[in-house]
């Protein structure tokens, strides 16, 4: 008990005082988790509402392995785009292994099923007549799916929030690709475990309880959002 | 402008191999209000959306003002031509005015032109009221008469209704009718009007179709699909009660003798000696009397004895089933059924008039 009291304690001093380098992995955690998010919404959001409107042979396979990639462990992740991106591997010649942008494409890769999924059922979940009554109102095809998917708008803001809450707070994919290099690619949960093992608890609840916060703001945001569009 | 709006050639839709529809010819003239009734499951809202463009027959073609439909990419301009309703309001999340509105602004319409529209059309249907409001908070008449307006002010070219009051409780279904009709009345505008409902095509129909089972089985005004049904199907659903297969006897001066279990009818319709036929009578057309309490009147040349199985109230009157060898319907106010001193199980002689029955000829 007394180790958290104290860890915390030193934690908050930490926090007031601006710490140059808790900064920087704050901001890079933020920078590389939003950039996958964003990038996994381009390509969930479409592809979801692809899935839940089209009707095709294998459509329900095709729906059944986005839901199992929805609980892709991260470590795992790490471990195939790493060999993607090793200096041998099919991509080695970008040489992006240990930079953020391989951590925004493993986490991409993570982020990308759970959007996509949730806006499968958010899409699924309206009622299948309201796509006929919207042709039968002149609506063209590309006007449908605008108008479903802003019927669908609360539950796709839930969909973002699990993108997002799933990839900040990672760890397997970041340490694998990312390597937790100093001032390069330590993000949040990496350096908390590097604080942890140094014993450097302070720093490692510091950054916990940023890690936290940061989640708190951007889902606060989100629910926000979210909840507005509830008032009658 | 001449000629029908909308018309189907040799139409049949079939899900999964199994045949829904079959139409082998429809044509629905300019200003017309079709009503297409027949009961649940017979086609009726896939023959709907075959009209307003939102389905593909499987063979056969829709004709829109004699042209044919143009492959899908070039679908959009015609179905702007048309506006739908259907059972559900199926409004978007919003406000009244957004959703009436909705159609105008898919169209891309001058925004003067938008909200003029829109205040008229919600004015007609008496929702001018509730324009600020959410459409959660509506209740299910209000937000039928969102959806009616949402497709009137797009001012259609055709209408398409599909059970737009099957959801209704019945003042709320009445109220909205009776707007409907005068809207129609006013506007003339093309409607195809869907209903399982008799009353509803009778109220709103200048025409009406009977479906069953996937065929359209007869199209006149609604006074002769009800008067004269053109097969038991039909006369079954417009609700001819009673229908006996009989055969012609012989035939005098107009009135054809007609053998029905035991029974002999006079029937003053064009038959020939010889002839099978169904004898359809509505549960209006018979009168009872006690047995041999009164004389029935004379120009009933038809008077049966038998006995009253049972009857059940429906609105003011009781629907009788009277068995006399056949059974037989016959509906009868509740004030003569006390007057009569009518009861279960009492003796009673039926009658109706030559002219009463219509008679369908049978293959």
């Amino acid at each position: 008990m007394e180790l958290i009291w104290q860890g915390t304690k030193q934690a908050l001093l930490l926090l007031v005082h601006g710490d140059a380098e808790v900064l920087r992995i704050t901001l890079l955690s933020l920078q590389v988790s939003g950039t996958a998010t964003l990038l996994s919404l381009l390509v969930g959001i479409p592809l979801g509402t692809f899935l839940a409107l089209a009707r095709f042979p294998g459509r329900s396979i095709a729906v059944s392995l986005v839901n199992t990639g929805m609980g892709l462990p991260p470590v795992v992740v790490g471990l195939f785009v790493g060999i993607f991106l090793w200096r041998s591997g099919p991509l080695g010649f970008l040489e992006l292994l240990y930079t953020p942008t391989a951590i925004v494409i493993a986490q991409f890769v993570i982020a990308a099923p759970i959007v996509t999924g949730l806006t499968v059922a958010a899409v699924q979940q309206l009622n299948p007549r309201l796509r006929v009554q919207l042709l039968g109102l002149g609506a063209s095809r590309l006007q449908v799916v605008w108008l479903l998917l802003k019927e669908a708008r609360l539950p796709l803001l839930a969909a973002v929030m699990a993108g997002f809450g799933g990839v900040i707070s990672e760890i397997g994919a970041s340490m694998m690709v990312g390597g937790n290099i100093y001032r390069q690619t330590r993000v949040l949960t990496t350096a908390t475990v590097l604080e942890t093992s140094k014993g450097n608890f302070d720093m490692a609840i510091a950054l916990s309880l940023l890690l936290l916060l940061l989640t708190f703001a951007v889902n606060w945001t989100l629910t926000w959002v979210q909840q507005r569009g509830r008032r009658p | 402008m001449s000629g029908p709006v909308l018309g189907l050639e040799k139409v049949k839709v079939t899900y999964d191999g199994l045949p829904v529809l079959e139409v082998p010819s429809l044509e629905i003239q300019e200003g017309v209000t079709l009503a297409v009734i027949g009961p649940n499951g017979a086609g009726k809202s896939t023959l709907l959306r075959l009209l307003g463009l939102l389905e593909r027959p499987t063979e056969g073609r829709v004709l829109f003002r004699g042209q044919p439909i143009p492959p899908s990419g070039k679908l959009l301009s015609l179905r702007r031509r048309m506006a739908s309703v259907f059972q559900e309001p199926l409004l978007i999340d919003g406000t009244v005015e957004e959703n009436v509105s909705l159609g105008l602004r898919l169209r891309h319409a001058d925004r003067a032109e938008v909200s003029r529209r829109v205040r008229e059309g919600m004015s007609t249907l008496g929702i001018g009221h509730l324009a600020k409001r959410r459409t959660r908070t509506l209740s299910g008449g209000e937000a039928q008469r969102v959806s009616l307006a949402r497709a009137l002010v797009l001012d259609p070219e055709v209408l398409l209704l599909d059970e737009p009051f099957a959801a209704l409780d019945p003042p709320t279904r009445e109220g909205l009718l009776a707007d409907l009709k005068t809207i129609l009345g006013k506007t003339r505008m093309t409607t195809i009007f869907v209903t399982h409902d008799r009353d509803e095509a009778l109220a709103l129909g200048d025409r009406v179709a009977v479906m069953i089972e996937g065929r359209i089985l007869q199209v006149d005004v609604p006074e002769r699909v009800f008067a004269s049904p053109v097969s038991e199907q039909v006369a079954r659903f417009v609700g001819v009660e009673t229908i006996l297969p009989g055969h012609v006897r012989s035939v005098r001066e107009g009135l054809a003798t007609v053998e029905v279990a035991g029974w002999t009818l006079e029937v003053a319709a064009p038959l020939t000696a010889g002839e099978r036929v169904l004898v359809c009578l509505r549960p209006e057309e018979i009168t009872l009397f006690p047995s041999g309490a009164f004389a029935a009147p004379s120009s009933a040349r038809n008077q049966l004895r038998g006995t009253v199985i049972h009857h059940l109230p429906t609105g003011p009157l009781y629907r009788v089933t009277i068995d006399c060898g056949p059974l037989l319907v016959a509906s009868v106010t509740r004030r003569s059924w006390e007057q009569l001193g009518l009861a279960d199980g009492a003796e009673v002689v039926v009658s109706f008039k030559a002219s009463a029955p219509h008679v369908i000829r049978r293959a």
